[in-house]
């Protein structure tokens, strides 16, 4: 989250609100209700890091923080704008569970399999229930779009599993 | 209340000069009124035969199929014939729409070999061709549509004697992501109208917009699940990027 606030504070600077309303703007109503806490503890980070800098103002009623991005924060935003994000996914939490499960004999492979099919199904079922919605935005529709093609992948993955992973415990 | 199609310890041997392939093993299954059900499973696990089967387009070696409470795997091929004319919908990955007749004469074709007026039967056509978005398609030959335009017409002959059960072996399988997004919608809507649906698909996007996924392995049926409501989606905070 904090190199999208880079981002947000690239070309003017904004207060905590503003970035709360700039994200909902493009995410809507899927994005979780955020909370200021959240945002305000990310704002002070940042500026603990020397990544962005902050100025209270008098407003209306109450005092703002306004905020705005440093040279150490704008190059931050320049290394992320320019490094493409990670290609392989070798991290998955349901493979590591089924290895470590499975070896040390603690749950059935099969069964671990067939919840984690259901899983991804109704996932998939979730996701494709939002995008066919209508009035959910554009930016979200896409990462849901997204996010379906990796379950359909998750799910041949889980079929490649079934049929390659030698599941049964080595006999001692 | 009598399920819509049932199978009784069904099974299917062929037999290949010589060598018998099982390629179903003894599936009881059951589909209640305005089920919507996918099968799914690997390649060669018997889908496309126990939807044959089910239809009465393939003879069992053992076991039985039960159509609207009446026991149909003995019936002669008149009987058959007049039974899936009457009760059963059919949607195939290659659309199988007569070439010589335009989108509005296959959709007909159904309603007339059941007897329906001329008059009648081009109403209820337009109508189907209408709902699913083919208003100006009706003189077209199957040659002159996309896969998802033919889709369609193959979707709504399907529909026209509204079927007990529509049964379709991979209708998305030949159709680009957009087509198959289209006709699955259309297929929602069916389902939301009542329409009792089976599907085989590879598609795990069909699948999951099943009420209930039925898996294949080997002949046999190795999982049967139901699917909740969509529950609501929300994106993770830290979606844009690493904190
Ligand atoms: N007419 C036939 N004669 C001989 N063997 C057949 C015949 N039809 C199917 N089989 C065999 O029966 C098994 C099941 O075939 P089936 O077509 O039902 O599989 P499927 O699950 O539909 O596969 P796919 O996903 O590839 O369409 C396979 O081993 C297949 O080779
Ligand atoms: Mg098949």
């Amino acid at each position: 989250m904090r190199s999208l606030f880079l981002a947000l504070l690239a070309d003017e600077s904004r207060h905590g609100y503003e970035i709360k309303q700039a994200l909902e703007q493009e995410f809507g109503d899927q994005l979780p209700a955020l909370n200021a806490g959240q945002i305000y503890s990310t704002l002070a980070r940042l500026e603990r890091d020397g990544l962005v800098v902050g100025q209270s103002i008098e407003g209306d009623n109450r005092r703002k923080r306004v905020y705005e991005l440093t040279e150490a924060g704008r190059a931050a935003l320049t290394g992320w704008i320019e490094t493409p994000v990670p290609g392989t996914r070798l991290k998955d939490e349901f493979f590591m569970k089924l290895v470590i499960l499975a070896s040390a004999g603690l749950a059935e492979p099969k069964a671990l399999i067939a919840g984690q099919r259901r899983e991804y199904l109704q996932s998939l079922r979730d996701l494709d229930a939002m995008v066919s919605a209508d009035g959910s935005r554009p930016a979200a529709e896409l990462l849901a779009e997204g996010a379906i093609l990796h379950l359909k992948a998750d799910l041949e993955w889980l079929d490649l599993i079934e049929q390659r992973l030698p599941m049964q415990r080595e006999p001692a | 209340m009598t399920p819509v199609l049932e199978t009784r310890r069904l099974a299917k041997t062929y037999d290949t000069g010589g060598t018998q392939v099982l390629a179903v093993r003894g599936i009881d299954l059951t589909i209640s009124r305005g089920e919507f059900v996918a099968i799914v499973g690997p390649s060669g696990c018997g889908k496309s035969t126990l939807l044959n089967l089910m239809a009465g387009l393939d003879r069992v070696t053992a076991g039985e199929v039960w159509l609207g409470g009446r026991r149909i795997d003995q019936l002669s091929e008149t009987a058959l014939a007049r039974m899936r004319r009457q009760k059963v919908g059919f949607v195939f990955q290659f659309f199988n729409l007569m070439p010589t007749l335009s989108a509005i004469e296959n959709v007909e074709l159904p309603l007339l070999l059941v007897g329906r007026h001329r008059k009648e039967a081009r109403d209820a056509a337009s109508r189907l061709l209408d709902d699913l978005g083919l208003e100006d398609k009706y003189d077209a030959a199957p040659s002159q549509l996309s896969g998802g335009e033919q889709q369609r017409v193959a979707l709504a002959r399907a529909l026209a004697n509204t079927p007990d059960i529509l049964l379709g072996d991979e209708p998305t399988g030949n159709l680009d992501s957009a087509s198959s997004r289209e006709v699955l919608a259309l297929l929602r809507a069916a389902r939301d109208r009542g329409q009792t649906l089976l599907l085989v698909t590879h598609d795990t996007r069909v699948a999951a917009a099943a009420d209930r996924v039925v898996t294949l392995r080997d002949g046999l049926v190795n999982d049967d699940t139901e699917l909740q409501a969509a529950r609501p989606v929300t994106l993770p905070l830290d979606a844009g990027g690493p904190v």
